[in-house]
């Protein structure tokens, strides 16, 4: 696969995730029902919950916790092995690999033929790593798979993230499918008049081309969104509309989140 | 075949580390694609910390920003951001056939201009964070401290340093914006390498297993730095320079921001430029001559700082009790570690402990030593500044 074809598959993956994430946030589950505000409180506890723990069963728990959640809101683990769990273990599981050689401590076994230690020490220290790991990105990813971006955002005002950042952030978002669809026209369009192979230095010139039309593009499209701004009255201040109700499903969530944080904070010591 | 000694076979120190030797690799090519530290690898007080510090950056940066684009922000944010996103997903094909990601934090410093690229490449980080889960959520500000904040600010000295006042069209223009984006993103890495590297020092759980990253410095820089300095450096020297090289050929405005030297009314800009630039280098003057006046402090603190001993403080009775206070109770090795011993006659300080040998009062010494140590900082910088204008005026 050359650079055209693999950047294209990223940008690909990247929309594919999205679609995942809004097919799911209308699903009828546990977290799709929640206030996003308590979700977002809710996740992030737990997240903390499990980067502070000291042991590895409480964190085996949170991520007991967090697969029953995935359940219970309809979100299939065969969606998340592919999502979360493979590739962080490829990536983070290829890190933790040498830990149990490196890390000094008690020898428990030796590698045949080689004779290299391995340590007590270093094999709990890749369990924390990856079971870690892979709990707090389960856990994200789950609040984005259960909630639209949008409302994601808004709730973030909770957390006294300020308007305007909310404002950009949500702008952002949109806009990077527009800029993924032009560059994915754009190399589309020099792939379908290709014949034969690029040479490397041809294809480090075509891409950092490709970055520099994007840019000049995106920078025009930042004065066009302006005046369109200007034009429907935009003075710098923005606003936005809180619409959130909480029910007593919501509250009685928080209180269970609040214990089961509080019970992994205890036992997490 | 390798035999360990036989103590190995109860405990391993760790020292040898010769099971590292394939480790470097690995990391090195699992951090091609990614130097987004995800959620579990640093600590929560770490995490914390960073967020600390990252947060004046991101206050100043917002003041700037706000004041030179006004009600331009939103939009202007809202699509670099959306654009420092996309840019991270391209695959740049590599020297060697490889390809490599790369953040564009060099190119959007040259562009934009660095408080406004901390901005864009901060938010591009919180969107890949909290939606495509590319990077932890309790990490975003060690993320956005190491690439946003870091990358920029180097990104940014090094351009302006290298490429000096040259034209907007000028080769070494490129070779400037290539040099930014490999060092700024090795900068960022040694940053995330060095916050790795501290887990395990802090962080154990009571059998001594780390509980974060788990390698110590000596094997997460190097780990990280080979992967840096080979795939992802490369990725971002050859966007950085081809970016700008394209720039020359079709839009030399662009490059404007990031080239004062180069305005129409040279003379006037320079004039207001060197005044704007005393007004707000101002404060930062004189903060540095309150620390300076302020330096006999230091000899108020109790204790030793840990880990600054001398081989010489293994022997030595008071020494080796404050070692030993500093170390949670640790008594330290009777022996000096060799290889401090054997290191530390490579180099003498010319005022060594803070203290030139002709001066008697320590506070006088520590002032006089805080003085110099400054002063000779100042001087290199006013050399390296004076070189990079002697290029402008060549270029």
């Amino acid at each position: 696969m050359n650079f055209l074809e693999r950047t294209l598959a990223s940008f690909l993956n990247a929309v594919e995730h999205a679609l995942d994430a809004e097919d799911l946030a209308k699903a009828d589950g546990l977290l799709q029902r929640l206030d996003p505000r308590i979700k977002v409180i809710g996740i992030l506890t737990l997240i903390i919950a499990a980067a502070t723990a000291h042991k590895l069963w409480v964190i085996g728990a949170v991520f007991a916790i967090a697969l029953s959640l995935a359940v219970s809101s309809r979100v299939s683990p065969l969606l998340l092995a592919k999502r979360v769990w493979i590739p962080v273990l490829l990536f983070t599981g290829i890190i933790a690999l040498p830990a149990p050689f490196v890390i000094p401590g008690r020898v428990v076994w030796r590698l045949p033929e080689l004779g290299w230690p391995m340590t007590a020490q270093g094999l709990l220290s890749a369990r924390y790593l990856v079971t870690r790991v892979e709990t707090a990105a389960t856990l994200s990813v789950l609040l984005i798979l259960s909630t639209p971006w949008t409302r994601v955002l808004k709730a973030l005002r909770v957390l006294r993230v300020p308007v305007v950042l909310v404002v950009i952030l949500g702008m952002a978002y949109r806009y990077i499918f527009l800029l993924l669809e032009s560059a994915r026209d754009m190399l589309e369009s020099r792939r379908s008049r290709m014949v034969g192979e690029l040479k490397g230095s041809d294809h480090r010139r075509l891409a950092a081309a490709s970055v520099g039309v994007l840019m000049s593009k995106t920078l025009q499209l930042s004065g066009d969104v302006y005046s369109a701004m200007l034009a429907r009255g935009f003075h710098g201040e923005v606003y936005m509309l809180d619409d959130f109700h909480t029910a007593a499903l919501d509250w009685m969530m928080l209180a269970v989140f609040a214990v089961l944080a509080a019970g992994a904070f205890y036992y997490g010591r | 075949m390798a035999r360990w000694p036989d103590p190995w076979r109860l405990s391993y120190n760790g020292d040898l580390c010769k099971a590292s030797a394939a480790l470097p690799l690995s990391l090195a090519k699992s951090q091609k694609a990614n130097m987004h530290i995800p959620d579990g690898y640093l600590s929560p007080s770490t995490c914390a910390v960073l967020y600390g510090a990252a947060a004046p950056f991101w206050y100043t940066a917002l003041q700037r920003v706000k004041k030179n684009l006004s009600t331009r922000l939103v939009p202007l944010l809202a699509v670099m951001a959306a654009l420092s996103f996309v840019i991270m997903m391209f695959n740049l094909p590599l020297p060697g056939g490889t390809t490599g990601h790369a953040v564009g934090v060099a190119i959007a410093t040259i562009i934009l201009g660095p408080w406004a690229s901390i901005l864009a490449i901060s938010i591009a980080l919180v969107i890949q964070a909290v939606f495509f889960g590319d990077g932890g959520i309790t990490t975003l500000g060690a993320n956005c401290f190491n690439m946003a904040i870091v990358g920029s600010l180097v990104a940014y000295a090094v351009y302006r340093l290298a490429a000096g006042r040259a034209a907007l069209t000028s080769s070494r223009r490129v070779v400037a914006a290539a040099l930014a984006g490999y060092t700024a993103i090795n900068a960022s890495a040694l940053c995330a390498a060095v916050e790795f590297g501290i887990q395990p020092l802090f962080f154990k759980d009571p059998s001594g297993a780390p509980l974060y990253a788990p390698y110590p410095l000596s094997i997460a820089i190097p780990a990280m730095m080979i992967g840096h300095l080979t795939f992802a450096g490369l990725a971002e020297l050859v966007l950085s320079a081809g970016v700008v090289a394209y720039f020359q050929r079709t839009n030399t405005s662009l490059l404007k921001l990031t080239a004062p030297g180069n305005l129409a009314a040279d003379e006037e800009i320079a004039g207001a430029d060197s005044q704007s630039m005393w007004r707000t280098v101002r404060p930062l003057w004189i903060g540095l001559a309150l620390l300076l006046v302020l330096t006999p402090l230091g000899i108020l603190a109790a204790g030793t700082a840990w880990g600054e001993w001398s081989a010489r403080d293994f022997s030595t009775r008071q020494a080796r009790e404050k070692m030993a206070m500093a170390s949670h109770n640790t008594a330290p090795p009777v022996q000096p570690p060799r290889g401090l011993e054997r290191l530390s006659s490579l180099w003498t300080a010319p005022f060594p402990q803070y203290a030139p040998s002709f001066v008697r009062r320590p506070a006088v010494g520590y002032a006089l030593s805080a003085m110099f140590g400054a002063g000779a900082i100042i001087l290199v910088s006013l050399v390296a500044g004076s070189l990079a204008t002697g290029g402008k005026s060549r270029g």
